[in-house]
């Protein structure tokens, strides 16, 4: 996969409540399909189905177990995410900064703003 | 002097077509509103992370009412973005809504700035709607893949989108 396929991968893979769901769960520990089965109201079946659309996104790897495979939360797609969404927030930190700049100058008593002339005493 | 507790800039995903920025700022928000809604003061925060300026900045302020920020990059590109007021209760509301002249980011999205003021300071919260999951998810990806190639531009249409 591109670096683009797997994020649509990525993103299509989050889409869904359940699967985010599923994620969730396994933040807390790796887990079997039965045992992930258990608090969600749907078949044994249909979770595997969303476990093959994790893992295919690579948000999630199986463990080699042939009983149980258990499903281990993979961080790297997450934080491709959450690293964008940092970066984000920095450069909106930045315009607040300078906003933040402003609006004091704009509230200081002594010191006129802009080009507006205003009169001094 | 600044309190940074309280100035915290929080970004979240409220929904799945929707990403949201909350920001306090220490000013009545009847200034805030100013700063954002009069041209000459946009122009001195508005500006992004790459050392851009904003040569352009017109400001029609009504509902019904048609803006255009234009943005000129360090080496020379420009990229504009533009849009309509739906609502505006000043000073505590401004719906509007954004496109942008770049063909990598088509649509139109809606976006909802609300400031509400309690003890001399102002909470800003800027929620940007678009038209699908996926449009909201090529603008994300547009972010990364830009921020990865360090193709500014891009990140910078995006940046500008709130």
């Amino acid at each position: 996969m591109t670096p683009s396929e797997r994020l649509d991968a990525t993103f299509t893979a989050l889409a869904d409540p359940t699967r985010r769901a599923i994620l969730a769960r396994l933040a807390k520990g790796d887990a079997s399909v039965l045992e992930l089965t258990q608090p969600f109201a749907i078949s044994q079946p249909a979770i595997s189905k969303h476990l093959k659309v994790l893992e295919r996104a690579g948000l999630i790897s199986r463990g080699r177990d042939a009983q149980r495979r258990p499903c281990r939360i993979e961080g790297k797609p997450l934080a491709d995410i959450s690293g964008w969404l940092e970066e984000y927030r920095q450069i909106w930190e930045q315009n607040f900064q300078r906003l933040d700049a402003l609006l004091e100058e704009l509230q200081a008593p002594d010191r006129k703003s802009g080009p507006r002339k205003g009169k001094r005493p | 002097m600044s309190n940074t507790t309280t100035k915290t800039l929080t970004v979240s995903t409220p929904s799945d077509r929707e990403i949201a920025l909350t920001r306090v700022f220490t000013a009545p928000r009847a200034l805030v509103f100013d700063a954002l809604t009069k041209p000459e003061l946009v122009q001195r925060w508005m500006l992004g992370n790459m050392g851009a300026s904003m040569p352009v900045c017109e400001i029609d302020l009504r509902a019904g009412g048609a803006y255009r920020f234009v943005w000129r990059n360090p080496d020379g590109t420009e990229m504009a973005m533009m849009g309509v007021y739906r609502e505006i209760v000043r000073p505590e509301r401004i719906v509007n809504t954004q496109r942008f002249d770049t063909p990598w980011l088509p649509g139109e999205f809606v976006l909802t700035t609300t400031l509400v003021e309690s003890g001399g300071k102002t909470t800003f919260t800027s929620t940007t709607l678009f038209d699908s999951v996926e449009m909201r998810d090529k603008m994300l990806k547009s972010g990364m893949e830009s921020g990865a190639s360090a193709s500014y531009d891009r990140l910078e249409a995006f940046l500008a989108s709130i």
